[in-house]
């Protein structure tokens, strides 16, 4: 009977498609809005994961994110190193400035200053020249959002900036996470940096500490706190706390809402209306069925094979339509990084399955409902 | 022309009845109404006989043949089926029942359009749970024995209407049932083609072990019935070979 219940969905092309249309599209609506959606809040957490090398980050207590910080004096770092426990710890800061290309184009960017010595506070990977290029003097490595935004199809390599009313030349290009906004983001030593931002009393923004045992991070935290008086967060804690400032502090979560919960409906309403008219059409064949001697139960698993055939095509189609977008854009340094992580297809799938089962035993009901004397009449 | 108001033992089935109703009564609600369309209904059909519900509209012939095949529920009285008291059944019982031994040739066919011929003609033994392609074979053997073999294939818009219902005796046949219930297979047809149909009916469907009903008001093939049975305000006021007079 599942077969012939295939043979009637499938030989009814119009609706069909119109069916798997339906769920195809509420599926790419919901996995791809989720998608953006959960990587947009991971790039509130850019700033920690592009320094893999640090277990604890060390602040001033009124800070929450790597953009939202209060400097520190600078003692604060030696307080920090003599914690027991901590291996190393590096000055860190972050700071706002403009800057101007030699076309005259203006620009805001984020200036990181990472420790002269061991340079931790770079990104991992470098797209093109070397780490070392810092020791140079003047010397910026640009990440890849910056180069694409100001330099679009031209190397930046050799630059000239004019950063803060001071000379600096882009001598490497970092594979640096975008953040949330997707500000340039300039790499120089820390001691460079503190030449390019405006001065203040306290520029310190963060302590980079790597733990003795870094399987102890979080207790390591603990101790920090507790022996300087500064706030002190392993890099998980970090990460999630400037996943939470988006969350907290912009209307994204909502406005993805939304647009997820739009999918939902319009997935609803297409196929539920669509899977009305097809049972609606077909009431007469199934009233026969129904005479001839097949049961309830047989007929709910008919409409239940049509349901999960559409289902299984629309979905599909719809996971494929997102990962082809990630993959279309990948390029693109908005998307750079996106992924989908297997909960989202599973969420999709998981609302495929309630649109379905929803819209299903709405159209079942008629089918249930009908008497099968009616065939008679 | 004999007029028998019921010739058999009342309160009692005969043993040999392959359908036999006992007080048969179906009241339906219209509104705060209610209406008895049929009335204590007492008969035997036998095996082997074409036999003929015949009556004008809203007579009661549908809804007596609804509740002698099983598809709807008398209010008051019994109906037994080659013996079996179906309405005692469980509801998943008597569809079983039905699935086994009655077939059904409805007047609009209600062939399956997206399913050739010949799967269509199948869905009986499908359902029974027999593998689609051996059902779909002797499927296709009864079409053989309808002269449509060679339609098989073709979806039912392909097929002219006689070939339409040719499918649909073959799939009220195609598992053997002991009832064949017939509903208006003349109603759509010219006189020829009536007649044909109803011999068609007559060497395929009706067999010693097997009764066959024709619901119809068709007064041009009422001559190539074995019995009529006749139904007026949901009584049975005629039961014999030939149509009574005055009809």
């Amino acid at each position: 009977m599942i077969w012939i219940a295939i043979r009637m969905l499938t030989g009814d092309a119009q609706k069909f498609f119109g069916l798997v249309f339906g769920i195809a599209f509420s599926t790419l609506l919901i996995t791809q809005q989720l998608t953006i959606f959960i990587n947009l809040l991971e790039r509130g957490a850019s700033g920690v994961y592009n320094v893999s090398s640090a277990d604890v980050w060390v602040m001033d207590p009124v800070s929450r994110t790597t953009d939202v910080a209060y400097a520190m004096p600078s003692t604060a770092l030696d307080k920090v190193r003599g914690v027991p426990g901590v291996e190393w710890a590096v000055p860190h800061i972050r700071a706002q400035a403009s800057v101007r290309t030699k076309d005259g184009d203006l620009e805001g960017v984020a200036v990181i200053g990472v420790d002269d010595a061991t340079l931790i506070g770079l990104p991992k990977n470098m797209l093109e020249g070397s780490i070392d290029v810092l020791s140079q003097p003047d010397s910026v490595i640009i990440d890849d959002v910056g180069m694409t935004r100001m330099f679009p199809g031209q190397s930046p390599i050799g630059e000239r900036l004019e950063l803060n009313d001071q000379r600096a030349v882009i001598r490497g290009i970092a594979d640096a996470i975008p953040s949330f906004t997707s500000t340039v983001v300039l790499y120089t030593k820390y001691s460079q940096a503190l030449n390019y931002v405006p001065g203040t009393r306290n520029r310190l923004s963060f302590v980079l500490v790597g733990a003795e045992d870094p399987t102890q991070a979080k207790a390591l935290s603990e101790k920090i706190e507790r022996e300087t008086g500064l706030k002190a967060q392993t890099r998980e804690e970090f990460a999630r706390d400037g996943v939470d400032f988006i969350i907290e502090n912009t209307g994204i979560p909502l406005n993805f809402g939304i647009t997820v919960a739009l999918g939902f409906i319009v997935g609803v309403a297409i196929v539920g209306l669509t899977f009305s008219l097809f049972i609606r059409d077909n009431i007469k064949q199934f009233g026969a069925l129904k005479a001839i001697g097949v049961t309830n139960g047989k007929i709910r698993r008919m409409v239940a094979a049509q349901a999960g055939l559409v289902g299984l095509i629309g979905y599909g189609l719809g996971v494929l339509g997102t990962v082809g977008f990630i993959t279309a854009f990948s390029s693109d340094p908005t998307f750079k990084g996106f992924y989908i992580p297997w909960q989202i297809p599973l969420i999709s799938a998981v609302a495929v399955t309630v649109i379905l089962a929803l819209t299903g035993w709405l159209a079942l009901r008629s089918v249930l409902k009908t008497e099968p004397a009616a065939v008679f009449r | 022309m004999a007029t028998k108001m019921d010739t058999t033992a009342i309160g009692g089935c005969n043993p040999e009845a392959a359908i036999c109703t006992r007080g048969v009564t179906r009241d339906f609600q219209a509104g705060q109404q209610t209406i008895t369309v049929l009335h204590g209904i007492d008969l035997d059909v036998k095996a082997g006989e074409l036999t003929f519900l015949v009556g004008e509209s809203g007579s009661g012939k549908t809804t007596l043949i609804s509740i002698m095949c099983g598809i709807l529920w008398p209010t008051l009285g019994e109906v037994k089926v080659f013996g079996t008291d179906i309405y005692d059944l469980s509801d998943d019982d008597l569809v079983e029942f039905r699935l086994n031994n009655i077939g059904f040739i409805f007047q609009q066919y209600n062939l399956i359009p997206s399913i050739d011929a010949a799967s269509n003609a199948a869905v009986p033994l499908i359902a029974q749970g027999m593998d689609r392609l051996e059902a779909r074979a002797k499927a296709v053997a009864m079409l053989e024995k309808l002269n449509i073999g060679d339609q098989a294939d073709k979806l039912p818009n392909q097929l002219s209407g006689g070939q339409q219902q040719r499918v649909a005796i073959a799939r009220a046949l195609v598992h053997e049932p002991r009832l064949v219930v017939c509903d208006e297979p003349t109603a759509a047809l010219d006189a020829a083609s009536g007649r044909r149909v109803m011999d068609l009916l007559r060497e395929v469907a009706v067999a010693e072990d097997r009764a066959c009903i024709i619901v119809t008001h068709d007064n041009r093939i009422f001559d190539m019935a074995d019995r009529i049975l006749v139904l007026e305000d949901g009584k049975v006021t005629h039961d014999g070979k030939d149509m009574p007079e005055d009809h």
